[in-house]
């Protein structure tokens, strides 16, 4: 879900072999880390310990995950540029993806858990209540970037549409903390941070872009 | 509390009520470790972890005011005197589209008023929660304290309106609203105002805390309506705490026998 145009980075720097090899235990690295949210919360759903209203933890859990995943996946660009480690850029793609995996759960879990695939009701929220229109607006932007996050699609496309298409972070992520802060019934205090955060750090890609008074290239 | 079933309950003797549900009752676990208490935090674990540390809940005394013939600030023991204590096992419906059953001890609230003799002018009844920072540390900014609520006068004498001390045959605990909390079945859970030291007769309808920080989310009246939702939740159907698949709501909280004649004529979706 990379939005900038840091470069599409396929991955696949493959002449260097010590680098290659430090690069792919990174990225095993961030697998794992991205994977532990999601172990705590099945293993305190197995123990009993999500409180008096798992469904309501389990939905809650998931979405503050897909969010900060999101702001990590933003925050990769910035901070490429900010410590001139280029091959961070690389580690951008699976963040995203990971941001997205969240979501997905997060959306799964409303449909399963909370509604119990009562699509009737389910198009009445979207209608009735903003945060869920917010909420959905966000994910599906987020599905078509989800789609084409190969390699081979990023060939397919070629890289200026790819780019051009993945900007609809743009907007996925401030709806997405949008969701949240209607979500809240008093205290947006913490949806609040997170939409500052995500629009901070798509601002600062503006600023950069108009720097350089293009997209930045190397 | 940590006296558990078996324990003798601290109240003696208690009347059995004709105002038992056929339903099971929540788990005293999750109605105490479930709350909506924003005094102590916004989060439902935190009253709970927070609220029995800070609420001193005896020496306790309840002020009685405004447009009643004996006016007066009564002691806690002395304000519930008036009727035997009775177990009532009530529905609890909360605006945010969840609820529990639950097995409360006090006393009808019609009674306990009666004895300061509300005048004609009495058209409401306002309530107050206790305001003192030491105990209430209200954090949480927006809102403004204390904790206020309000009935109209009958709705306040509707036999169903009660006054809680305890719940599953214990004494109440803090972070339910230790030690007097009010308890009116077919209206949103906010109605239900807790820890009360201040009650008032008027004659405008008064001011409430959830009403004035949003009114086209919380109105005045707040009866349970699947057919009226909040603009954040649908109210037709909830989840009761402990089930999986969501319930429909029922009008008034499926206390229609016994209240809808308090509303006839009212528009309800005009009057949420």
């Amino acid at each position: 879900m990379a939005a900038d145009g840091g470069g599409v980075d396929l991955g696949g720097r493959r002449s260097s072999r010590p680098a290659f090899r430090w690069r792919s235990g990174v990225r095993a690295g961030i697998h794992v880390l991205c994977l532990i949210p999601l172990a705590v919360l099945m293993a305190a759903g197995i123990a009993g310990d999500l409180g008096a209203n798992p469904i309501e933890a389990v939905i809650r859990s998931l979405g503050d995950w897909a969010l900060r995943l999101l702001v990590v996946a933003l925050a990769v660009t910035p901070a490429r540029r900010l410590t001139g480690w280029a091959g961070l850029a690389s580690y951008r793609r699976m963040i995203g993806l990971w941001a997205f995996a969240y979501a997905a759960l997060h959306f799964a879990a409303y449909v399963v858990l909370d509604q119990f695939f009562d699509w009737a009701a389910i198009g009445r929220e979207i209608v009735k209540h903003k945060f869920i229109t917010a909420g959905m607006l966000a994910f599906a932007l987020l599905l078509p970037l989800a789609a084409t996050s190969t390699s081979a699609m990023i060939r397919r496309l070629g890289g200026r549409r790819w780019q051009r298409l993945h900007r609809l972070v743009y907007v996925a992520g401030p709806l997405a903390a949008i969701h949240y802060i209607w979500m809240v019934k008093a205290d947006a205090l913490q949806p609040m941070v997170y939409f500052v955060l995500i629009l901070g750090l798509l601002c600062y890609r503006g600023v950069v872009k108009s720097r350089a008074g293009g997209w930045m290239r190397k | 509390g940590g006296a558990g079933r078996a324990a003798p309950s601290p109240f003696g003797k208690i009347a059995k009520s004709a105002y038992t549900l056929d339903e099971k009752t929540t788990s005293r676990e999750d109605a105490t470790h479930y709350n909506n208490f924003y005094e102590y935090g916004l989060n439902k674990e935190d009253p709970a972890r927070n609220a029995p540390g800070l609420l001193k809940p005896r020496p306790w005394t309840v002020s009685v005011e405004g447009e009643c013939a004996k006016p007066g600030v009564v002691d806690l023991d002395d304000f519930i005197r008036t009727a035997a204590l009775e177990e009532r096992i009530y529905r609890l419906r909360c605006v945010e589209a969840w609820s529990m059953v639950i097995p409360w001890v006090g006393v009808p609230l019609g009674t306990a008023l009666q004895r300061f003799e509300p005048t004609s002018k009495a058209k409401y009844v306002a309530f107050q929660t206790l305001n003192d920072p030491k105990q209430m540390p209200t954090e949480s900014s927006g809102f403004r304290w204390p904790y206020r609520e309000g009935l109209r006068m009958d709705e306040a004498m509707n036999p169903l309106a009660f006054l809680a001390v305890g719940l599953y045959g214990d004494v109440l605990p803090a972070q339910n609203g230790a030690p007097i909390r009010l308890v009116v079945p077919w209206k949103y859970g906010f109605k239900s105002i807790k820890s009360i030291v201040a009650i008032r007769f008027v004659e405008q309808q008064p001011t409430t805390l959830w009403n004035s920080f949003a009114p086209e989310e919380y109105g005045f009246y707040a009866n349970v309506n699947p057919n009226v939702d909040h603009p954040r939740w649908s109210q037709d159907k909830e989840r009761r705490i402990g089930e999986f698949l969501r319930r429909p709501t029922l009008m008034f909280n499926g206390y229609g026998e016994q209240v809808a004649g308090l509303y006839a004529g009212m528009d309800l979706k005009r009057y949420y």
